[in-house]
C-alpha cells in the first residue's frame, strides 16, 4: 500500500516535471528565442571547434584527432543541458516562478520532479545534437556512416548517460539547494570544468598527467568515449585497451554510486534548507 | 502515529531565525519567531490566526507546512508529525500565501492549474471541471487560457487561491488569501470559503489574517499571536463577550491632529487608537468604566479638539485584539509602511 502510493508519487511526479519541463523548454511560441538559446548557441560551439582546429592543428581538419573531438563536442552538448539545468531548476522554481514551496508542500518526489525536468532539457539538447552531428558528417567530413553505427552501444550511452547526467545535476541541485543568493554559475562553471577535464577537446593523453587523472575518474570521459566508437567506430588511444562491455559496465557502475552520493546530498541539503528557511528564499536584489 | 483526532496540533512550538553576521550589522543577531506557542484545531474547524506583523502567522503555517522546521517543540498535521514525517503530511495539506505572483509564467492558467493538480493523482476530466468551476468563482473563467506573465497581481493571487481548493485538501493553509485583492473579491471568496466548509464538513481551514472582519465573520475560533506568543485562543464571540464589562467609545475630533495626549493619556483609558479620516480623527477608546469619559471629553476640548460625534459600541473583535496586543492592527500596519 505504502510502497504502491510512493510509486504513484514518484511516477506523477516524473511525468508532470517533464511535462512542464517541455513546456518550459521549448517555448514554441516564440521560434526565434527558442533558435537562438537551444540550436544557434550549441551549434556555434561547434564551428568555434572547427575554426581552431582549421587555424591551429597542423593537419587542420583532416587530422586524425578531429572526427572523435567533434563528436565529443557535439555530444557534451548535453552536459550543461542537464547539469546546469537541474540546478538552475531549482533555482528558476524557488526564485523566478515562486512555486518550489507549492511543489514541496504537495506529495511530489522532489527527485522525480527534478530528473522530468532535466529530461526535458535532455529532449531539447537532442534537437541541438543531432544538428551538430549531421552539419559533422555533410560538411566537414566527419565520417559516421549511419549504417555502420553500433546501435546497442548508443543506446546504453543515452540511457545510462542520461541517469549519470541527472544524477551529476541533483548533486549540483543539493549545492544550489542551500547556497544563498543567486547561484545561476555554479552549474555553468563545473560544466566548463568537465569541458577540459573530460577529453573532449583535449585528448586525456594531451593533459598533464594529473589533470589527465581526474578526467580519467570522471564517468563523463567514458561515456563521450562510448559515443565515439558507437558513431565513429574509433577509440582515443588512451582507452583502446577497454572493451565496449567494460566502458558501460564503468559508466553503469559510477552512475550507481553517484546515485547514493546525489541522494544522501541532497536529502541533507533539503533538511538544512528547512531548517535555515531556504525552501521559499527571495534573493532581492 | 495517529496521535489524536485533531487536525492540527502544537506543542510549544519555537523558532529562532539567525541573521548572519554581515548582515546583522547593529541589528539584533536572532529573532524569536515563534515563542512557546501551542494550540489545536479540531477537525472541521475554520481558525483564525490574528497578530500584527511579525507576529509569526507565516511562520506557524510554514512549519505545518513542512517547509520550515522548528528550532525545537513539535507538531502535527493530520495527526503526523511534521518533522519526522513531512512526506505524509503532504499528502494532507494545501497551503496558499496571499500577495505573491507565483506561477510558470509560460503556462496558461489552465495548464498551471492542472499541471498542479497531476501530482496530486487528479483525473484530468474531474480536474477540468474542477478547474472551471473555480475559476468561475475568482472571475476568471474567461481568461483560462491566458499565460501567466499576461496577469495582474491580483489575477494571479486568484490563481493561486484556486489552486489551494483545487485538490480538495484535508488541511488547507490560508496564509492572507486576501491581500491586495480587491472588495469585491475579497468578499466573494470569503463566501466561498465559508460555503466550502459547508459542504466538506471534514475539512479544516487554518487562516491567517489582517482583516479583523474577516476572521469575525468566518473563524469558529482565533487565536491572537504577538512577538510569538499566542495571548489569546477562543470562538470571536466569546472574546468579545469578555469585553463587555469595559466601555467602548468611538469619537470623531475635529481640529486636533493627534489624541495621544488628550486622549490615550487620560486616566480611565486603558487602550486607544487612532486613525486619520478627512473630517479629522477617528478615535476607538476603551475605558475602565463610563465615568472616564467625561475626563476624556474635557481633555479634548482643553486640547483644542471639536467633538464632532460620539458614540458608545459593542466590542468588536478588532477592539479584543487592540485590548489584547495593546496597540492597533492600523498602527502597525502604517509603522511597517505595509497595506
Ligand atoms: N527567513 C527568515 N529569516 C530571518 N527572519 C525571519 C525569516 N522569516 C521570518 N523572520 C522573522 O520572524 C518574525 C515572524 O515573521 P512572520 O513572517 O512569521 O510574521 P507574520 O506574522 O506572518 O507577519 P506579516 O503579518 O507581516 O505577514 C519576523 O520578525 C520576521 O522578521
Ligand atoms: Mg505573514
Amino acid at each position: 500500500m505504502a510502497m504502491e502510493r510512493r510509486r504513484g508519487v514518484t511516477w506523477r511526479s516524473f511525468r508532470t516535471a517533464t511535462w512542464l519541463g517541455w513546456q518550459i523548454e521549448s517555448n514554441w511560441a516564440d521560434p526565434f528565442v527558442f533558435a537562438i538559446y537551444s540550436l544557434v548557441k550549441p551549434l556555434s560551439g561547434a564551428l568555434i571547434l572547427v575554426f581552431m582546429y582549421a587555424v591551429i592543428a597542423k593537419d587542420g581538419l583532416g587530422s586524425p584527432l578531429f572526427p572523435g573531438v567533434f563528436v565529443g563536442n557535439a555530444l557534451f552538448i548535453y552536459v550543461p543541458a542537464v547539469l546546469a539545468g537541474i540546478s538552475w531548476t531549482i533555482m528558476d522554481d524557488r526564485e523566478h516562478y515562486g512555486m518550489l514551496k507549492y511543489v514541496y508542500a504537495a506529495p511530489v518526489n522532489v527527485l522525480a520532479y527534478l530528473i522530468g525536468r532535466g529530461v526535458a532539457k535532455a529532449l531539447v539538447a537532442t534537437v541541438a545534437v543531432v544538428l551538430t552531428l549531421l552539419l559533422g558528417t555533410l560538411a566537414l567530413g566527419v565520417p559516421i556512416r549511419f549504417a555502420a553505427i553500433d546501435w546497442p552501444l548508443v543506446a546504453a550511452a543515452l540511457v545510462l548517460g542520461s541517469a549519470m547526467l541527472a544524477l551529476f545535476g541533483i548533486l549540483l541541485g543539493a549545492v544550489t539547494m542551500v547556497t544563498a543568493r543567486h547561484n545561476y554559475g555554479v552549474g555553468e562553471a563545473v560544466a566548463g570544468g568537465l569541458y577540459l577535464l573530460c577529453g573532449v577537446v583535449f585528448p586525456l593523453d594531451t593533459l598533464p598527467p594529473w589533470l589527465a587523472a581526474v578526467g580519467r575518474a570522471l564517468p563523463i570521459t567514458y561515456w563521450l568515449e562510448a559515443f565515439r566508437r558507437a558513431l565513429l567506430g574509433q577509440s582515443a588511444a588512451s582507452f583502446a585497451g577497454l572493451s565496449d562491455v567494460a566502458l558501460v559496465g564503468i559508466i553503469a557502475g559510477s552512475s550507481v554510486v553517484l546515485a547514493a552520493l546525489a541522494t544522501v546530498c541532497f536529502r541533507l541539503a533539503e533538511r538544512r534548507a528547512r531548517a535555515k528557511g531556504l525552501l521559499d528564499m527571495q534573493t532581492m536584489y | 502515529m495517529v496521535s489524536d483526532s485533531f487536525a492540527i496540533r502544537t506543542e510549544d512550538l519555537r523558532r529562532v531565525f539567525r541573521a548572519k553576521r554581515r548582515e546583522a550589522k547593529g541589528e539584533k543577531r536572532e529573532v524569536v519567531a515563534l515563542d512557546g506557542v501551542s494550540f489545536s484545531v479540531d477537525r472541521g474547524e475554520l481558525f483564525g490566526v490574528l497578530g500584527p506583523n511579525g507576529a509569526g502567522k507565516t511562520t506557524t503555517i510554514k512549519i505545518l507546512a513542512t517547509l520550515l522546521s522548528p528550532t525545537s517543540g513539535r507538531a502535527w498535521v493530520a495527526g503526523l508529525d511534521v518533522t519526522t514525517d513531512s512526506k505524509a503530511v503532504r499528502h494532507h495539506i494545501g497551503m496558499v500565501s496571499g500577495g505573491e505572483t507565483s506561477g510558470y509564467g509560460l503556462l496558461t492558467i489552465e495548464e498551471n492549474l492542472w499541471m498542479f493538480s497531476q501530482f496530486y493523482g487528479i483525473e484530468t476530466n474531474v480536474a477540468r471541471k474542477r478547474i472551471q468551476e473555480l475559476l468561475a468563482v475568482v472571475g476568471l473563467a474567461d481568461r483560462s487560457r491566458t499565460k501567466i506573465y499576461h496577469l495582474s497581481t491580483g489575477m494571479r493571487q486568484k490563481m493561486n487561491f484556486v489552486r489551494g481548493f483545487l485538490t480538495e485538501p484535508e488541511i488547507l493553509f490560508l496564509d492572507e488569501p486576501t491581500l491586495g485583492l480587491d472588495v469585491q473579491t475579497a468578499h466573494t471568496l470569503r463566501g466561498f470559503v465559508s460555503g466550502w466548509l459547508a459542504e466538506h464538513r471534514d475539512r479544516t481551514i487554518l487562516l491567517t489574517t489582517h482583516a479583523m472582519h474577516e476572521a469575525d465573520e468566518l473563524c469558529s475560533r482565533v487565536a491572537i499571536i504577538d512577538k510569538g506568543r499566542i495571548l489569546a485562543c477562543d470562538a470571536p464571540g466569546v472574546l468579545k463577550r469578555e469585553l463587555q464589562r469595559d466601555a467602548i467609545f468611538r469619537l470623531r475630533i475635529a481640529d486636533l491632529g493627534d489624541a495621544r495626549a488628550a486622549v490615550g493619556a487620560q486616566p480611565g483609558v486603558s487602550r486607544f487608537t487612532q486613525t486619520r479620516s478627512d473630517d479629522g480623527l477617528n478615535v476607538d477608546a476603551i475605558l475602565t468604566s463610563d465615568g472616564a469619559l467625561t475626563g476624556v471629553l474635557g481633555s479634548v476640548q482643553a486640547a483644542g479638539g471639536r467633538l464632532l460625534s460620539l458614540e458608545k459600541r459593542e466590542p468588536t473583535l478588532e477592539d479584543v485584539f487592540l485590548h489584547v496586543v495593546g496597540h492597533g492592527f492600523d498602527d502597525e500596519a502604517r509603522e511597517g509602511g505595509s497595506e
